[in-house]
């Protein structure tokens, strides 16, 4: 359907892959290739990883024109992302960040209310914010009022490889929600990529998935064909499924007169 | 009156110098929000007609309606559809509301108009019974509405804001408070504020009626007044809802103008309003065009059953969650049926005239009914369709 000019928009900025790729746990001679594989044009990195000078800087090993999309992991409270997030700006990081407050160091889940506080702050400051967050709707709604530029709700415990646990919940907030939605974190295999997609998430972000694959190039490349034809079967508009088994109903409209 | 000179009325003031139906007057509070430009500029982009039945079948093939499915649910094609529709409505009545169905009953405690509207029993020009309850009668209507053991009541007024002036409608919720557990208004719009003091008085639902989404149309019908200011009106519900009201009903007069576009206007209203404000309780009310006194040649046109329960199946299968009123409007066959496949709430012991419920009637009717059943006749009737009547459920929170 309208798959030619279905274009990914973010703040002001727009873009045509709707994988984002996480840039942990690689080798970082691999980083390379898996961007090119997975076509991505935005990639995440934690900016305490890029404070590293002594192992070699992450940033060197990402390709030219890729979007950066620096996140505040590390931070416990809003107040630590404010920080890190100012510090991935004046690093040169540009203006995107993903902010990701996390006080629980058991299943790193994140916290929607500290997230709202930073994510207010931030767009005050012309951030083009996008918050990791628990797919809240409430929680949702506010950082759509605190000026977020997505929401990007998690789908299984961060690297747990499980897949949608949270699938109802994304799909309201997918219906709900005016802004992209990015499922972000759980996704361990294309086939629940695709299936995101075929939801009605705007994007999709992967890393362990990708980083522990056998393979990293062919996955990278799987994680783009599965997003791909996910999102071409949402524009497409999702075929009838036929429930067998139900009762037949006896007639309900008999009784018009007209 | 004779219709000549109904008539002879009208096209006074069709040549008079009639004022602006879109400019506000003064005191009507202006708030930001773009949602009448959403509504109409959607409405005027809709054209029904070229919907498909592959259209409707998607429409009813998706789990949340997207705003294309609404359109082609009220579409021509979706006529051919009426069936799948009452099945997919009822199901979704079942798995938000269960068996429950509300009773309420209406209460008019002023019939006094100041608006024009040609089709209305009460317009200031039509010569009827004009009444109004003081607070003594009112209290006995009250009591005698209660004794039948319903537990929400709808207050109803003509539109005048002199003869049923804010301060007179909020002594009636005070009143109400006390026999009823539940109490909602449908009387002219009015400022935020005043709002804010019904909901203090124990209101905590407005209903107000478009009547019709279309600007001209409803130029044309609503000829003087002040119910002639299109997007005073339209703001409405918005304004009561920052007056801190828990619920909103919206609802076209079905049968004054294009059905499918209105019905599509109020669906979209409703829709975008809810979407602006979580919380808000949204109900939908089904109106269609009754004969008035004084003229018997006013029908609902080309809104047959078939049409009337098209639209309250698109309203329901839409906005599975919203309540939907069934009027006495209708007749008892349509009723009991509608309740069975989407309305979630259906009035009993029903007088459109002025007082009435403890024996005399002080005032003429806005309307004819057709289901004039009492409470009890109601009742047994909601339980033979294997549905629980339910009177009230629900806490005033202030």
């Amino acid at each position: 359907m309208q798959r030619r000019n279905d274009i990914f928009v973010i703040g002001e900025h727009e873009f045509t892959s709707r994988f984002i790729l996480g840039s942990g746990k690689y080798s970082l001679d691999l980083i390379q290739a898996a961007v090119q594989h997975a076509g991505a044009e935005i990639i995440t990195l934690a900016l305490r990883r890029a404070n590293s000078e002594s192992m070699g800087n992450i940033l060197d090993y990402i390709p030219e024109g890729v979007t950066l999309l620096p996140n505040t992991s590390g931070a416990r409270t809003a107040q630590e992302a404010v920080r890190i997030a100012r510090l991935a700006r004046e690093l040169g990081c540009g203006n995107f960040i993903k902010i990701e407050v996390i006080r629980d160091s058991k299943y790193l889940l994140p916290n929607n209310q500290e997230t709202i506080k930073a994510t207010e702050i931030l767009a005050k400051e012309g951030f083009v914010v996008m918050p990791y967050m628990y797919p809240d709707l409430n929680a949702a709604r506010d950082l759509v009022s605190a000026g977020a530029a997505a929401v990007m709700p998690l789908g299984a415990p961060i690297g747990s490889n499980k897949g949608l646990c949270t699938k109802e919940f994304i799909q309201i907030l997918i219906d709900e929600i005016e802004l992209p939605v990015i499922v972000d974190a759980g996704i361990g295999k294309p086939s629940q990529a695709c299936e995101a997609m075929e939801m009605g998430a705007a994007a999709v972000m992967a890393n362990t998935a990708i980083a522990t694959a056998g393979d990293i190039p062919a996955m990278a490349e799987a994680f783009k064909q599965a997003v791909e034809a996910g999102r071409t079967a949402y524009l497409s508009g999702m075929g009838r499924v036929i429930s067998h088994g139900g009762e037949a109903s006896s007639p309900l409209t008999g009784f018009l007169r007209d | 009156m004779p219709e000549l000179e109904q008539d002879i009325i009208i096209s006074e003031h069709r040549t008079g110098k009639r004022m602006d139906h879109m400019a506000y007057l003064p005191d009507m509070e202006v708030i930001s929000s773009d949602l009448m430009e959403q509504v109409i500029t959607k409405m005027n982009a809709y054209d029904y007609n070229i919907y498909t039945a592959a259209d409707v079948e998607q429409a009813l093939n998706q789990e949340i309606l997207r705003e294309q499915d609404f359109a082609a649910l009220l579409s021509p094609a979706a006529e051919e559809y009426i069936e799948e529709m009452a099945q997919r409505a009822r199901m979704e009545t079942r798995k938000h509301f269960g068996n429950s169905v509300f009773m309420f009953t209406p209460l008019y405690i002023s019939n006094y108009c100041e608006n024009y509207c040609v089709y209305c029993g009460f317009n200031c020009h039509n010569r009827i019974h004009r009444a109004k309850l003081n607070q003594d009668e009112i209290r006995k209507e009250m009591n005698a509405i209660a004794a039948t053991g319903l537990e929400e009541i709808l207050l109803l007024t003509g539109e005048s804001r002199k003869m049923s002036d804010v301060e007179y409608i909020g002594e009636a919720c005070k009143i109400a408070k006390g026999y009823f557990k539940q109490v909602g208004l449908e009387v002219y719009p009015m400022n935020s504020g005043e709002y804010r003091y019904l909901h203090q008085c124990g209101a905590d639902f407005i209903t107000v009626f478009q009547e019709t989404y279309h600007p001209d149309k409803y130029e044309m019908l609503h000829l003087a007044g002040h119910k002639r200011v299109f997007p005073y009106r339209f703001h409405a519900q918005e304004r009561a809802l920052l007056g801190g009201m828990r619920g909103v009903g919206f609802a076209a007069l079905l049968g004054l103008a294009d059905f499918r576009r209105d019905a599509f206007a109020t669906g979209m209203h409703a829709w975008l309003l809810q979407r602006k404000y979580p919380h808000a309780e949204i109900s939908f009310s089904c109106p269609r065009l009754r004969p008035i006194i004084n003229n018997d040649k006013i029908n609902p046109k080309d809104v047959r059953e078939t049409q009337l329960l098209q639209i309250i199946c698109a309203y329901r299968i839409f906005m599975p969650f919203a309540s939907i009123t069934i009027s006495t409007r209708e007749c008892q066959q349509f009723r009991d049926n509608i309740i069975k496949i989407a309305a979630t709430k259906i009035s009993a012991g029903v007088g459109v005239g002025v007082g009435g419920h403890d024996g005399t009637k002080k005032g003429d009717e806005q309307f004819e009914i057709s289901d004039a059943r009492s409470v009890e006749e109601v009742h047994q009737a909601i339980i033979r369709q294997g549905l629980m009547p339910v009177m009230s459920e629900y806490i005033y929170t202030g």
